[in-house]
């Protein structure tokens, strides 16, 4: 050996074991330890139900005096203390699934290109470029919405969806356009809801074992073949359950929406006419609200928003989680 | 690999006679009926062996026999594995580790171990790496000074404090296997443990490492008990007193090295040695 | 999994033709690649024409000035951010934490798999219905609005991010290492806490800082919770301002003088969270580019 020993370890230096090893009992930091993380751990499951708990009881005045008439009037009037909520129901669920429409092609391609085309030294910064648009506060994008989207619709793209294809004669694209409007609503929820379906496609196409793209390949397909045929139905749950997360994302946002919408209660067919959601009439209302049956009404819409998010998310979760996707428990 | 071997001491019937001297055999730890379960399935089975006070004692066995879990056993390590159980008894100083009321955070404190693969804690420094077992109760600490002197006698008695001396307070992971696995050496040894289990700590060591770790073998041999783990049948002979050969769970044979590696008593030991499996 | 793919029908379509589709494919992918990154470019590059100009030394330390005077700033709602991510912080990476152990620890148990399920419904919970938890939780009850309302309601929205992060991030911190701390007479929870946790910090540390990035552009949850303040404010008893509320606010203005505060204020925001997202990879990198494994 080249170092110098210095003394062979004594261990009868130390207090003898014996006594020590009788200590009895469990350690007390470890009681603590896991009482505290399970606290911690519960305290989740604890605080969505009295999440649920306390957004229905403030949904209930309204709740109780309107019932399952609430869903289905289109009648808000503040003064004389009716409310109805069709309209913002109407607007969420077409908005959403416009924005769908959409984002999801647009997704899945940039997935796709991402995974399966994309030359090495694109790819990391490709992807952090759409991650990016999921860090970008909404109010920004509602922002850049109101100033540069808005003008951009209501000056090239609705006369020409109108007029130069002709569009305008049916009830879809009718009616004054002003900017604020359906259309605009579901432009920047697409862009917004974009980055979250193109990065769980991206996981799940990417989970896609090598086995069955190269006996595709072996077969003589081509690139896109092989991505037609052989990736996409494999990884078509996961996908789903993707564009179905998006769909959560988009049912939820507010502040883009209530910028760009018109904050109308009305129903209309018109993609060009000016709408409501159930989140933003929340948003806009909620400081003007002078009754307690009003704040209440705007509450329930909130709470109506709550069951269907949940629901949607839910589903979106078990079909991303039993596919391709490692579960993770 | 010729040269190590010839640079190593000379071989086992040498030593025998030299090595009898100064202990007595009086067991440091005995293992009474021990079963080690993984479940339903007995891993090790109804084993009987005293390990002598100061020596050196080699278990040896192919893959699967049990001799690791058998290891784990002895400082209340198998346990920590779900759905692990133990029957049976394993006595230090006369104390049964396995009783009632016994505190196996304790019993840890009282036997080192280094494992096959070097795992020194990522996130401290060379220095508080070996320090790390003395604080980890939080009686009895050493001062700082105290600290600093132990850290470099366990250094020393790794074969490492030449290399490291100088910096001390980098990370433990800038080092090479070899000097990983010697830092944990330190780390075991920094609590002046009596008895030192070995759970094949050369396996993934290059000759010169596992040529030094041998060599702390030597020097421990007299006041510290080891207990070494080896699926090397040559490092067996060079570094341990007694032996006792494991298969399939079962303790097959047991006695003084040299006794063991020239006259098997057991016809399964000597398949073995002489390389008819595993 | 037997392969499904189908032969291609080669006497259908000739090679030409398939060759021909795939390459309009990837011209699609290609476009649609460029379609999606568009409105990030422009929204970048008008953020910084409009916004730029305003920011100035005034604009981080004044207060907004009354209508029709121009200049001023946005100090107390930098301010307001501030103090709501922290109390946000407080609630958010302890529970968050102190679960996530939990969840690596246990696994499989049958109250981990629904607390793990739950975490992620939380997540998804429109931020809008947490403004009105908390409105109802802690506004209602006293009568005003508050900082604590808000960061209540942030802080939520964090647990589930940190929850997972934590998780992911213990459970990469390899059994040897926990065996080796157990070895030396560690107790249990020291070696969750001093070794394994300790070890998987600089990943949590990073998730957090993702998740208080996030968290300090939201609007929708303190519209009725925080409320928003034109005057100067660091009580928690009292409505705050805060960046991304007085971007609102002043969006919705019919003057063109606060439009240019809020795209400064706009400007701003999005250079936080982008700073917040380059320190958090930063972070991870220092920590282990270098060191070997």
């Amino acid at each position: 050996m080249t170092d110098t020993v210095v003394a062979t370890p004594d261990p009868a230096e130390r207090a003898p074991p014996d006594g020590a090893l009788t200590l009895a009992g469990r350690s007390i930091g470890d009681l603590i330890y896991r009482g505290l993380t399970t606290v911690f751990a519960v305290a989740i499951p604890v605080l969505l139900a009295f999440i649920t708990f306390e957004v229905v009881a403030a949904a209930w005045p309204a709740l109780r005096q309107f019932g399952f008439g609430f869903l289905t009037s289109s009648t808000w009037d503040a003064v004389r203390g009716q409310f109805g909520a069709a309209p913002m129901i109407y607007g969420t669920v077409v908005s959403s699934i416009l924005a769908l429409i959409l984002a999801a092609p647009l997704a899945l391609g940039v997935a796709i290109f991402l995974s399966e085309f994309s030359p090495r030294w694109l790819r990391q910064p490709l992807s952090f470029l759409v991650d990016l648009l999921a860090a970008i506060p909404s109010v920004v994008y509602g922002l850049w919405g109101m100033f540069v989207l808005l003008p951009i619709l209501r000056e090239s793209v609705m006369p020409f969806l109108r007029d130069t294809l002709g569009l305008g004669r049916t009830p879809f694209f009718s009616g004054p356009a002003y900017g604020n409007s359906m259309l605009a609503a579901a432009v920047i929820l697409a862009i917004m809801i974009l980055p979250y379906i193109s990065a769980v496609s991206r996981e799940v196409l990417m989970a896609v074992p090598r086995s069955q793209r190269e006996a595709a390949l072996a077969m003589g397909a081509t690139k896109w073949e092989m991505i037609r045929d052989a990736v996409i139905p494999y990884a078509r749950s996961g996908i789903l359950g993707g564009v179905i997360l998006g769909l959560g994302r988009a049912l939820g946002e507010t502040m883009a929406v209530t910028m760009l919408i018109g904050n109308r209660h009305e129903i209309s067919p018109s993609l060009f006419a000016p709408g409501y959601t159930l989140a933003s009439v929340i948003a806009n209302e909620f400081a003007e609200a002078t009754t307690v049956l009003h704040t209440s009404a705007l509450m329930a819409c909130g709470a109506v928003l709550l069951v269907v998010t949940l629901v949607v998310n839910a589903i979106a979760r078990w079909l991303v989680w039993s596919v391709a996707r490692e579960p993770k428990s | 690999m010729t040269d190590v071997v010839t640079r190593l001491k000379p071989p086992p019937v040498v030593q025998a006679s030299t090595r009898e001297a100064p202990h007595e055999s009086r067991p440091r730890i005995v293992v009474r009926n021990l079963d080690a379960l993984f479940g339903t399935h007995r891993a090790v089975r109804d084993v009987t062996i005293d390990f002598p006070d100061g020596q050196v004692t080699a278990i040896i066995g192919p893959s699967g026999c049990g001799k690791s879990t058998l290891l784990r056993c002895l400082n209340r390590m198998h346990e920590t594995v779900p759905l692990a159980r133990v029957n049976g008894e394993v006595l230090l100083d006369g104390k049964d580790l396995y009783a009632r009321g016994v505190n196996p955070i304790e019993v840890r404190r009282h036997i080192g171990v280094v494992f096959q693969r070097p795992t020194p804690f990522p996130t401290m420094s060379i220095r508080d790496n070996v320090a790390a077992g003395l604080r980890a109760g939080t009686r009895d600490r050493p001062s700082r000074k105290r600290e600093d002197e132990i850290v470099e006698e366990s250094l020393r008695w790794a074969g490492l404090w030449e290399e490291v001396r100088d910096r001390l307070r980098d990370s433990a992971t800038a080092l090479s296997g070899g000097q990983q696995q010697r830092l944990c050496i330190a780390r075991a040894l920094a609590t002046r443990p009596s008895v030192i289990l070995l759970d094949e700590p050369t396996a993934s060591l290059d000759p010169l490492s596992t040529q030094k770790v041998e060599e702390l073998v030597h020097t421990l041999r007299g006041s510290v008990t080891v207990i070494i783990v080896t699926h090397n049948m040559q490092q067996a002979a060079r570094v341990s007193d007694r032996t006792a050969f494991m298969l399939l769970g079962e303790l097959v044979e047991t006695g003084p090295t040299t006794g063991l590696f020239t006259t098997p008593r057991d016809s399964r030991t000597e398949d073995y040695i002489t390389g008819r499996f595993g | 999994m037997i392969s499904r793919a189908r032969p291609p029908v080669p006497r259908r379509r000739s090679v030409a033709r398939r060759r021909a589709t795939n390459v309009v494919m990837i011209a699609l992918m290609a476009l649609a690649a460029v379609f999606a990154t568009l409105p990030l470019i422009l929204l970048l590059i008008h953020l910084l024409r409009e916004g730029a100009s305003s920011i100035d030394l005034a604009f981080f330390t004044q207060m907004p000035k009354p209508v029709g005077e121009t200049g001023g700033g946005m100090a107390n709602a930098i301010v307001g951010t501030l103090i709501l991510v922290s109390i946000a912080a407080s609630i958010g990476l302890p529970v968050g934490m102190g679960a996530g152990l939990y969840l690596a620890e246990q696994r499989g148990a049958r109250l981990a798999t629904s607390v793990r399920f739950l975490s992620d419904v939380l997540n998804g919970m429109p931020s809008i219905v947490m403004g009105i938890f908390a409105w109802h939780f802690l506004v209602r009850p006293v009568g005003h609005f508050s900082a604590l309302a808000g960061g209540v309601a942030l802080g939520a929205m964090m647990i589930p991010l940190v929850t997972r992060a934590t998780e992911e991030m213990v459970r990469t911190v390899p059994t040897a290492l926990r065996e080796a701390a157990l070895a030396l007479g560690y107790p249990r929870w020291r070696t969750s806490v001093a070794i394994v946790l300790r070890t998987a910090l600089p990943g949590i540390v990073t998730a957090a800082l993702v998740a208080i990035a996030r968290i300090a552009g939201e609007t929708a949850p303190l519209l009725f919770t925080a409320f928003g303040n034109h005057f100067w404010s660091t009580s928690i008893d009292q409505p705050i301002a805060s960046l991304p509320h007085q971007i609102y606010t002043y969006a919705k203005s019919p003057y063109d003088d606060w439009h240019r505060l809020a795209w400064a204020g706009a400007l701003v925001l999005i250079a936080l969270v982008l700073v917040i997202s380059l320190l958090a990879r930063f972070v991870t990198r220092s920590k282990h580019g270098g060191v070997g494994d």
